[in-house]
């Protein structure tokens, strides 16, 4: 029990940390509540699906293709959607939920609502420490380290991520310090849906795939960030941390638990939130009262 | 005889010069008599059972809209009061055996009392934070349930429960009128100096706080306020469909319910309301006509996005700027056709 703790929270974790960066960036720059994040994330999973089972692509190209094909989606549903409304912060909200039930639907029209597998990509298990471990699994864990890992690189050593840690500091200062920040606020959406894309292309063969399988992440996803803090980068990953193994331990530990799981993870976060209502990591915006 | 007219005489007058007079006056005013007598004109019973279930949603919008719209105070777990009042109703009628006529308002009861402890919790959070975290609650609720199935029913819920009145027009009755009343009980509320500090809340708490107006009391009291009409709407559901189930706390109904309240305009009650009466209606209609029945959702989503993408601030706030002006000199609304104004004759625009 505690092997099989100590592994599924870990694969969670890593999962729900990058969903979590992923919303955390958008939210930062744009101040785009961006409920479609998810949607995207199951995007990626039903194009990797596609290509694999269906068009018969091989494993490598595929899964940069999927990922490839679902930014570029999300670059267009941006310019087309949610930039015209940008000034209206409630409109932006509902084109969220709008195009995440598009998404849905249109996954529910073309491939119908049953639950699909995708294989793995690698078959077998390896024993570390007495662990064992799928190889699926542990490519999920190396892949999630690597993103998370160059996510970093890219946010502190690059001038890119220098502008937008800028942008989601203060967006007037970065204006008048000569950053585009509506080209920054489309690279952010890129970086950000593209982390999603990689956590869906890399869970797809774990889980199982199916049209509402982006509703149970997107709750864990907010708990997440909202028990981080908003728009901090350090307190999504260690969040994610946080609430994955809360889930595990839950799931394993608890009679019934796999229903209660949600339940106990929400109310973590909102006994976080009674203490720090900013968050474990949240800055206080006490100049947007 | 002379007495017995002036009654007549003064509402006739009242109605020509405050309703007829504004074309957004006169919709609401035709909308509510064709709604009290389309039973008798026109009984298909498949069109007043959509018509009640669109009320009771009228009701959840509407509810949502004094709390969201009006307060600030934008709520992502709307679900979670239409959940309790639908549980609260169903259990006690399915446990205990009462009528529904006791049980309907123990359960927006209830719903006002989860209002007000929910809303402890949300004084300390404010914008996103709070509409994140409200999200949690009716998770945790279905949890719960999920866990106690002998006394939930699980996931298939509470069955079997009865109606409030036998017959298809008596139901249609009791929700038209319960909605009427409590949506034009919430515009009231609106309007009234209640309504004016739910309003300041929303656009600036602490200067609202530093004018000797506490904010805490009145954050509490859209919550309990709201969270009673929603357990309302929520136990009226339970009733009429006569089954209480998880599908009742789920996230799609909160955003549901987001979708209307936006989609027809945060801030004016009856902008939710004209909304559910569109979307609504058109879900269903769509449902029933085979090309469309499995791309229903995608329609509605496809047209609440082109509708937004025009009019962002919602469908009633764009359609009653073009209909009507508003007085340079006194701020009182005109017909677009008019000149002048109707109140102090000033010239428009």
């Amino acid at each position: 029990m505690f092997q099989d703790i100590l592994v599924s929270g870990l694969v969670n974790s890593g999962v729900y940390a990058l969903l979590a960066l992923g919303f955390s960036l958008i939210f930062g720059v744009a101040r785009i509540v961006n409920i479609a994040h998810t949607a995207f994330y199951m995007l990626a999973a039903y194009a990797l699906y596609g290509l694999l089972v269906i068009a018969k692509v091989p494993f490598l190209l595929a899964i940069p293709l999927a990922v490839a094909a679902v930014v570029a989606l999300s670059l267009v549903c941006y310019k087309l959607v949610i930039e015209p409304v940008r000034q209206h912060e409630s409109a932006v909200l509902i084109a969220t939920i709008a195009l995440a039930l598009i998404f849905q639907e249109s996954l529910l029209v073309a491939f119908g609502g049953s639950f699909r597998g995708i294989p793995n990509a690698v078959e077998g298990v390896v024993s570390i420490i007495g662990v064992r471990v799928s190889y699926q699994r542990l490519i999920v864990l190396v892949v999630v380290a690597i993103t998370l890992v160059a996510t970093w690189y890219l946010l502190n050593r690059t001038r890119l991520g220098l502008a937008i840690r800028t942008a989601a500091n203060d967006q007037e200062i970065a204006n008048l310090m000569g950053i585009d920040v509506s080209r920054v606020a489309m690279y952010t959406v890129g970086i950000s849906v593209a982390l999603a894309a990689i956590a869906g292309v890399v869970v797809a063969p774990v889980f199982v795939v199916d049209p509402l399988m982006w509703l149970s992440p997107l709750v864990t996803m907010l708990a997440i960030v909202v028990l981080g803090g908003l728009g901090s980068l350090k307190g999504s990953v260690i969040g994610a941390f946080i609430i994955g193994y809360v889930e595990a331990i839950t799931v394993f530990a608890v009679p019934s638990g796999s229903y209660l799981k949600g339940a106990v993870a929400l109310t973590i976060m909102i006994v976080v939130l009674l203490i720090r209502p900013e968050g474990l990591y949240g800055v206080v915006f006490e100049e947007e009262r | 005889m002379k007495g017995l007219l002036a009654w007549p005489r003064w509402l006739w007058a009242q109605l020509r010069h405050e309703v007829l007079v504004l074309p957004s006056r006169s919709f609401v005013f035709f909308a509510v008599l064709l709604l009290l007598v389309l039973p008798l004109a026109y009984d298909d019973p498949y069109v007043l059972r959509i018509i009640t279930m669109t009320a009771i949603f009228a009701i959840f919008a509407a509810s949502w809209d004094l709390l969201a719209g009006f307060t600030g105070q934008v709520n992502f777990g709307h679900a979670l009061f239409f959940g309790i009042g639908a549980y609260t109703s169903a259990l006690l009628s399915h446990h205990l055996g009462w009528l529904p006529w006791l049980t309907v308002p123990l359960g927006a009861a209830l719903a006002m009392m989860a209002g007000f402890l929910v809303g402890i919790p949300c004084l300390r959070l404010r914008g996103s934070y709070l509409s994140l975290a409200t999200l949690a609650f009716p998770l945790i609720l279905t949890g719960l349930l999920f866990a106690f199935p002998d006394f939930s029913g699980g996931e298939l819920g509470v069955s079997g429960l009865k109606r409030i009145l036998v017959g298809t027009v008596g139901n249609y009755y009791v929700a038209v009128l319960l909605m009427l009343v409590s949506c034009f009980g919430m515009w009231g509320i609106g309007d009234s100096n209640t309504g004016l500090i739910f309003h300041a809340i929303r656009e600036d708490e602490v200067a609202c706080r530093a004018s000797g107006i506490n904010t805490t009391r009145y954050k509490l009291l859209a919550f309990a306020l709201s969270g009673w009409f929603a357990g309302l709407s929520g136990a009226l559901f339970a009733h009429f469909m006569r089954v209480a189930g998880p599908s009742s706390l789920e996230v799609a109904l909160s955003f549901q319910v987001v979708i209307w309240g936006i989609f027809g305009g945060i801030a004016t009650i009856y902008g939710p309301v004209l909304a559910v009466f569109l979307l609504y209606p058109l879900t269903e209609i769509l449902a029933n006509i085979d090309l469309f029945k499995e791309i229903r959702l995608l329609i509605f989503a496809v047209i609440v996005l082109l509708v937004l993408l025009f009019m962002p601030q919602g469908l009633t706030p764009w359609i009653r700027d073009k209909i009507e002006v508003v007085c340079p000199r006194c701020k009182n609304r005109n017909v677009f056709t008019r000149h002048q104004c109707r109140l102090c004759g000033a010239e428009l625009r």
